[in-house]
Order: C-alpha cells, then sequence, then structure tokens
C-alpha cells in the first residue's frame, strides 16, 4: 500500500514546544499536491478521494472529499463508503454535501490543494504530530491510501512525501504562510 | 402421516437450532456499511451445507421481520422465494443501524396417543397447544425453543439503540457494533438466555467461502461468565455465527432421520428448553 515515504521533520514534543516558543504560528498553510495517475483501462472513471487529519486521541478532521456531488438525489452519495477507512474514520458521522469540504471529482494529474489553520475544514492546530491522509477508490477499480505524517508548527522548508502504488501517484505536503 | 410427522419434526428442529445436522440458515445483504440518504440492501435467505451457496432449501421469508433505526417496523419488499433461495429488499431511508431478523418461540415437544408417542406439529405455541393436542391424548411434554436467525446494515454511522435485548431465548448484545468490524481488530459480543448472560454458551464462526477451499476455519469460541466472548477476525469477509443450547445429542427434538430405529421412540427424559442465534457479519479490509 505505503510504498516509501520520507519524513523529513524530526517529530516530538521538543519540537512542538520550541516550535511554539520561537515562532508562533510562522506557518499557517498546508500544501498539498496529490498526483491522480493517468490509467490505462477499459473503463475509467476519475476517483472519489478524501483527505482528513489525524491527531491521537482527537476525532479526526474531514478536508476534502471530491465525489460525484452533483447527481441527481444525491446518488453520488452512496459509493462514499467505498472511501472505507475515511468512511469509518469520519465520513459515516458527516452530511453531505459538506460545505467547503465537498468537491468534484478531479482529473488524473497533478491535483494542489492548499488548507490554512484557523479556517475552513483545518480548524486550529495546536502543537503537536498529526497524520495528514490521502484515501483515493476508484469505480470499477481500486482503492489506495497514504499517509503523511507531520509535525505542527512545522520547521521551515519541511516537505514530507509519499508516492502511491496505484490508485495514488506521488502525493507531498509543504507549508507555507 | 408417520413420514410427514418425522420430516416435520426435522424441518422444526432445523429452524430451531439452525445447526442441526450439516445444514445451516443463513441470510446474507448485499452490503452491511451503506453510504447516502437514500439507499437499499438486497438479502438472499437458504438453508444451505455450504456458506454461502445457496444449494438446498430457500429460508422462508413470511416471518422475517425490519426494524427501523429509530425502533418502527420497516417492510420486507420484492419477497421472492425460489428453489434455493429466497431473496428480498429492505429500503433504507433513515440514518443508522437496522435489524432484518426471523425470530420464533414456540413449544417442542409430544405426547402419547393410542400407544405411540407423537410430536407437536411444528408452529405451535403456548396459545395454540390446547388445540394441537388431540382428544385422548395423555403424558404431554413440552419445552420451550426459541430461535432467533438476525442482522444489521448501518446506514451512514452506527447505532445502538436496537440492542435492547427482549429477555426471550438467546440474544446477543453487542459490544462492538456489527456493522462496525474491521479485519486484524477483535470484536466482543455478550449472549444472554431469557435476558441473563449466557456463560459457557459454545459460539461457533465460520467464513464464507467454504466451497473454495479445503478447511472449514471454523472458530469455537466459549462465552465466559459474563457472556461474553472475543473474536478477532483473520480476514475480511461474510462471517456466519451460531450458537444453541439445550437439546443436546439424542435428546428430545434432536432430529431423527428415515433410519432411525422405529421401536420405541420415547425420549429419553422431559424435552429440554432450547434456543438458538445466527447471525451474518461482515468484516471489512482494514
Amino acid at each position: 500500500m505505503q510504498i516509501s515515504h520520507k519524513l523529513l521533520l524530526t517529530g516530538g514534543a521538543a519540537l512542538g514546544a520550541t516550535g511554539a516558543l520561537a515562532a508562533p504560528a510562522q506557518a499557517q498553510t498546508l500544501n498539498l499536491t496529490v498526483n491522480i495517475p493517468r490509467l490505462s483501462v477499459a473503463e475509467y472513471h476519475r476517483p472519489y478521494v478524501a483527505i482528513w487529519v489525524e491527531k491521537e486521541g482527537a476525532a479526526p478532521r474531514t478536508l476534502s472529499v471530491w465525489y460525484d456531488y452533483d447527481m441527481k438525489n444525491g446518488e453520488g452519495t452512496k459509493w462514499l463508503r467505498d472511501v472505507r477507512q475515511w468512511w469509518r474514520a469520519s465520513g459515516r458521522t458527516m452530511q453531505f454535501p459538506a460545505d467547503g469540504i465537498t468537491g468534484a471529482t478531479r482529473a488524473p494529474g497533478d491535483q494542489k490543494v492548499a488548507f490554512t489553520a484557523g479556517k475552513g475544514p483545518l480548524g486550529q492546530l495546536g502543537p503537536g504530530n498529526y497524520t495528514l491522509v490521502v484515501e483515493a477508490a476508484r469505480e470499477v477499480g481500486g482503492r489506495e491510501v497514504v499517509r503523511l505524517p507531520f509535525a505542527w508548527p512545522p520547521k521551515p522548508g519541511a516537505v514530507v512525501r509519499v508516492k502511491g502504488a496505484s490508485e495514488l501517484g506521488a502525493v507531498s505536503l509543504s507549508f507555507g504562510k | 402421516m408417520k413420514a410427514r410427522l418425522l420430516i416435520a419434526g426435522a424441518l422444526a428442529a432445523l429452524t430451531m437450532s439452525g445447526t442441526a445436522q450439516a445444514h445451516r440458515q443463513w441470510m446474507l445483504p448485499s452490503s452491511t456499511v451503506l453510504s447516502g440518504t437514500d439507499n437499499w440492501v438486497t438479502v438472499d435467505a437458504a438453508i444451505s451445507n455450504d456458506l454461502f451457496y445457496f444449494e438446498h432449501h430457500p429460508m422462508r421469508t413470511d416471518s422475517i421481520t425490519v426494524t427501523q433505526p429509530d425502533g418502527s417496523a420497516g417492510k420486507v419488499e420484492n419477497a421472492a422465494t425460489g428453489k434455493y433461495r429466497s431473496t428480498f429488499d429492505v429500503h433504507l431511508t433513515q440514518p443508522g443501524t437496522y435489524r432484518i431478523a426471523s425470530v420464533s418461540a414456540g413449544l417442542m415437544g409430544s405426547y402419547m396417543l393410542n400407544g405411540k408417542r407423537e410430536r407437536l406439529p411444528r408452529g405451535t405455541t403456548k396459545e395454540t397447544l390446547a388445540k394441537a393436542i388431540p382428544a385422548g391424548a395423555t403424558d404431554v411434554q413440552t419445552a420451550e425453543a426459541a430461535s432467533r436467525n438476525e442482522i444489521f446494515v448501518t446506514l451512514g454511522a452506527p447505532t445502538a439503540n436496537l440492542f435492547k435485548p427482549t429477555g426471550v431465548g438467546l440474544e446477543m448484545v453487542p459490544v462492538t457494533h456489527p456493522n462496525d468490524l474491521v479485519s486484524g481488530e477483535s470484536a466482543t459480543f455478550q449472549f444472554l438466555l431469557d435476558g441473563k448472560p449466557a456463560s459457557g454458551l459454545k459460539v461457533t464462526v465460520i467464513p464464507g467461502g467454504i466451497r473454495y477451499r479445503d478447511a472449514l476455519g471454523q472458530m469455537d469460541l466459549t462465552t465466559g461468565a459474563d457472556g461474553k466472548l472475543s473474536i478477532t477476525w483473520p480476514q475480511p469477509g461474510m462471517y456466519w455465527l451460531n450458537a444453541s443450547t439445550g437439546g443436546g445429542e439424542g435428546g428430545p427434538g434432536a432430529a431423527q432421520g428415515e433410519g432411525a430405529p422405529q421401536a420405541p421412540q420415547e425420549p429419553a427424559g422431559p424435552p429440554q428448553r432450547r434456543a438458538s442465534y445466527v447471525s451474518t457479519l461482515e468484516v471489512l479490509a482494514p
């Protein structure tokens, strides 16, 4: 599932503490690039993708769900459960469409999306260790989940990279102001 | 006449215990974890040897009930019974957990008539007992038999308000929600007999897909003093869970085949209280 991931951050309480003391909230934005691979298959549908943040001991926060939100009678929600780790972690307690979270499915290629701390679905991020999770499930296709651990606040220039094997390509997380 | 009664008895035993001989009664839902606000499940219901293949008898649908998340009665729709299986649909319009169940509570037993012991017909209840016994019958022996075959499906987030026990027969009270099962994780369920913890209850769990493997893969579990047991799911898939109590081997109500000795059919003792529980549980991949 997760072939490799390179964690360029040193995690732990020390980082959180010094980060919080030295430069409170310098970085405010998570910049995420999700590559949706171009697949040579007989029947292709763009994947449903869920993006969420986990922190030990806290409820997961869903940041984005890309699905067929514009089908009549909300029929696109019938397949949300196929994004099964997200469905269990967070999706099944949500209402759809979800304001600021629901989005259209995206085409193959690099898809960029940003989340700002203190705003929208990301909300406030206290110092600590988090995991950003990206899960993709494709109609008549497969499913894949990748996990990107990061510490908050991040070190300047930190980047977390993971490469998917099947339904996701390269996924990277960087931090901006 | 005699043959008919024997068959009726065998059928009753089958329905009651779910495990009588090798036959297994089951309901198999198309999904157990669903999203959206308006969805359907379709259910196959059969009595078979292998799980979950319809190969022997359909399960009757007339006693199947649906309980919606708010406790109100739902509907069995599009029910059809074929040679080997029944099928029906349930429309899910409320968020939460639904119960689809076939529950019966009847009387098993026998009486002496003209020097022969005759079984009570299938479907006899406390209310119909008087009518079921012909004039002149003596030495009437009865025991209650309760059976429950139930499955759960959930639209949206799982809810637990349907898990209040009725206090009749064998019941499962989930500690782990039955629609929140994941391979590699452990799940805990409590079993009650007539509302009290069923301690020392033997529970069998068998993964589906029997036809395509050599080993049955059966897990034999026993409840603790509190009626609880834990199962760690070895792989994703559908699992058949069964427990029964009372009416042990050779006891009254134990299925008797055509080849059973004709001579004295007298049971060894008074009939025993019987109760059985069957469920189909879906375990998802992590």
